[in-house]
């Protein structure tokens, strides 16, 4: 439950240049992860930003082409806020919150592309891989975009293609081939309250956030899907500044992504 | 074929390794991760909070409501879509009425405490090492419990009786029988008791022993893991 | 004569036996079941001649009467308004514990308290059935404008405030914040960043450390290190 006044104390704290947790504005917390964590995935990832904890995992199957791309695997990506992660969560179908966690990360990794989706391809027409990513919240305290777009991209450089036998998929035996990886997407989300900007929020901080821009960008500094969130409107000046802030806290991250391989 | 011993080499009573900590979710008012062989659960406790819709409130004393999921990368083989399924909602209820007996809610009217339980892997024994989680998760809340409640299946595997069966066991192309079994530790009383396969009286009735000696390595496994949670900070306080 | 299983100071947890004999008794959440002694809780086990306690170390809110609290307002009632404990039950306040003057029925009661707002009040009365009524008439009592809430486990507040209020006076003097503690684990401050950010370091360590001695000690070197200034 939230006082009216918050709002006007943590701007104290941001003219100041320090937040709750003592950071600067544009400071990540601590960033860590764990590869290879879920033993029934193709690929996995936990993602720890400060407190908020995700763990992503990655499904491969075969299936038909979809009509229209016949020489294309294809991708799914969905976003659950697991009831685990918060008071504010119960269990039952996406919430509007969850859909478009999903839908954001899911256009990310789709446009960059993240996979070169041709070789996924087994025989034109007839069968193709079926990427599924679904990334859990374990426990939500603040920037679930940001850390649920990193996790899926670390689950995806982690997955391997499992065993074939007589074009059925054993499950039991991963072979050693990784999926083919077409680029590097990493979600960088600004937050903004009232003149300033600010990423990587705790929950109390994205609870009181007016306005937010999540630009997702691939390895070579383009970006892949914009989504602006928040009642509160940007201006022109604004969605500069945040370009800006996001262009280095991008390479920031995509240096650690890097790390993995 | 015949089940001579078991593929990890274990004793036909021997559990598989654990692994506990309680506190694992720091927004929740209670958590727990239990590890179990390969397969793993985290439980979160919410409550007591205010129960909707409010007909469901008991003016008496507070409910539980239990909820077991399995996330949808947990399954041995293809993508579990998520949302649940009728196995998955008759585990939540069996997994309350596990935990039931044990918990104290007569002063907290109208109000429920939610348990969830999500698997991120699994290989078989998976609503034990939820109900295992979910008991260390509420007492790390401050649930007021008259004990803890312990869990672990045992079954007849051929002619074998063995303790904590894992996915190839449950599998095995014979006469199987999958027991879970949860315990209330200080009375010995059973709060969860169902079976998949084929059993006979005489055997079940041996089982019972089995299952209540395994579920006491268990009961020290969860112990440990609510103890460390103050070991930690009590240590770091004599070293200063 | 009985048997004492555990140690005094021990933690303990739900269902642990903590003595065994008809001539112990059971306090706070250790109770009896025939002739032995558990604890109903993951706690503190506290051993006093016969008298065997467990304080718990984790747990919900429950109100109580007389209990000092801060609360934010929720809701606007006919007769007062909602506040929200953080707890499982929802408090009212009613306008005649709020306000002096004559209030006419239909009057906009915002004027004296909005949805949002903060207040440290105390627990008028409790129900059977969990209803929880606040008042603001009594010394101490007061709106709090600006601050911010934190979050603390209820059962730890006693720390905080410490034996003979020596923790908070400590806490208020060294790093120059206002602060109000409520008993239903919601603690408001405010201060300058800075002086904010060096108490809730303190309020951190306090959490952690509840459970042990000396806590007072330990906070008070703790304090005079990073303020570079001695507390009387």
């Amino acid at each position: 439950m939230r006082g009216n006044d918050e709002v006007q104390h943590v701007l104290k704290y941001f003219e100041n240049n320090v937040r709750y947790d003592n950071r600067g504005l544009t400071d990540y917390r601590d960033i860590s992860y764990d590869l290879d964590v879920v033993k029934t995935a193709e690929g996995s990832a936990s993602v720890k930003f400060g407190q908020t904890q995700v763990i992503a995992g990655v499904k491969l199957s075969i299936d038909e082409p979809y009509p229209d791309t016949p020489n294309k695997g294809n991708l799914m990506v969905e976003v659950s806020l697991s009831p685990l992660a918060s008071e504010n969560y119960l269990p039952g179908p996406p919430d509007m919150d969850a859909v478009e966690f999903s839908r954001v990360v899911d256009r990310g990794l789709r446009e960059a592309p993240a996979l070169d989706f041709e070789k996924l391809c087994i025989e034109e027409g007839e069968a193709v891989w079926n990427v599924s990513i679904d990334i859990v919240v374990i426990n939500d305290d603040g920037n679930l975009i940001d850390v649920a777009g990193f996790a899926a991209m670390l689950a995806l450089l982690n997955a391997r293609f499992p065993k074939v036998v007589d074009g059925k998929v054993d499950y039991h035996e991963l072979t050693d081939k990784k999926l083919p990886i077409k680029h590097l997407v990493i979600p960088t989300t600004i937050f903004k309250i009232d003149k300033y900007f600010f990423i990587d929020p705790i929950s109390e901080e994205f609870e009181l956030s007016e306005a937010r821009l999540t630009l997702t960008r691939r390895d070579d500094g383009k970006i892949c899907a914009i989504q602006k969130g928040g009642n509160f409107p940007l201006k022109k000046e604004d969605i500069v500044q945040m370009l800006a802030i996001s262009k280095e806290k991008f390479q920031y991250l995509l240096k650690i992504l890097k790390e993995v391989n | 074929m015949s089940f001579d011993k078991r593929i990890d080499g274990r004793g036909f009573l021997d559990l598989r390794p654990m692994d506990a900590r309680v506190g694992v979710i720091e927004k929740a008012d209670g958590s727990a991760y239990f590890k179990m062989g390969d397969t793993v659960a985290y439980a979160a406790v919410y409550g007591p909070r205010e129960l909707v819709p409010r007909f469901k409130q008991n003016p008496k004393k507070g409910i539980l409501r239990c909820n077991y999921n399995m996330l949808p990368f947990s399954g041995v083989g293809e993508r579990i879509r998520p949302g649940g399924n009728r196995r998955s909602k008759e585990i939540s209820m069996v997994t309350e009425k596990a935990l039931l007996p044990v918990v104290l809610l007569d002063h907290f009217p109208n109000s429920v405490v939610d348990v969830f339980i999500e698997l991120p892997q699994t290989d078989a024994g998976s609503r034990c090492a939820g109900i295992t989680a979910a008991a260390l998760a509420l007492a790390d809340a401050g649930i007021p419990m008259k004990d803890l409640v312990s869990a672990v299946a045992v079954g007849k595997v051929d002619d074998k009786l063995v303790v904590d069966l894992r996915y190839e066991e449950e599998a095995f192309e014979g006469e199987v029988s999958d027991i879970p079994f949860a315990f209330i530790h200080n009375t010995g009383e059973v709060s969860l008791l169902q079976m998949d396969g084929i059993v006979d009286d005489e055997n079940l009735i041996k089982l019972v022993d089995l299952a209540r000696n395994a579920a006491l390595k268990v009961y020290e496994v969860q112990k440990e893991a609510l103890l460390e949670k103050f070991k930690k900070a009590g240590d770091s306080n004599e070293r200063k | 004569m009985g048997v004492v299983k555990v140690k005094d100071k021990e933690v303990v947890i739900p269902g642990q036996l903590l003595a065994e004999g008809m001539d112990f008794v059971p306090t706070g959440e250790a109770y009896r079941e025939d002739d032995k002694i558990y604890s109903k809780r993951l706690g503190l086990v506290e051993i006093n001649k016969r008298v065997i306690k467990v304080i718990p170390l984790s747990g919900a809110y429950v109100p109580r009467e007389g209990d000092t609290v801060i609360g934010v307002v929720t809701d606007i009632l006919v007769s007062g308004w909602r506040v929200d404990l953080g707890c499982a039950y929802d408090a009212v306040l009613p306008i005649k514990d709020a306000v002096n003057e004559f209030v006419k029925r239909g009057d906009d009661l915002t004027k004296y308290l909005d949805i949002g707002d903060v207040i440290f009040a105390k627990i008028s009365r409790v129900t059977s059935q969990m209803l929880v009524d606040l008042t603001l008439k009594d010394r101490g009592l007061t709106r709090l404008i600006g601050g911010r809430i934190i979050k603390f486990p209820p059962v730890k507040v006693p720390r905080v405030i410490g034996k003979n209020a020596s923790m908070i006076t400590m806490l208020k003097k060294s790093t120059e914040c206002k602060i109000y503690v409520g008993r239903n684990g919601y603690i408001w401050i405010d201060g300058k960043p800075n002086q904010e950010l060096l108490l809730t370091k303190a309020i951190k360590i306090i959490n952690e450390m509840a459970h042990t001695s000396g806590l007072t000690d330990r906070i008070k070197e703790f304090l005079e290190k990073e303020t570079g200034q001695k507390l009387r």
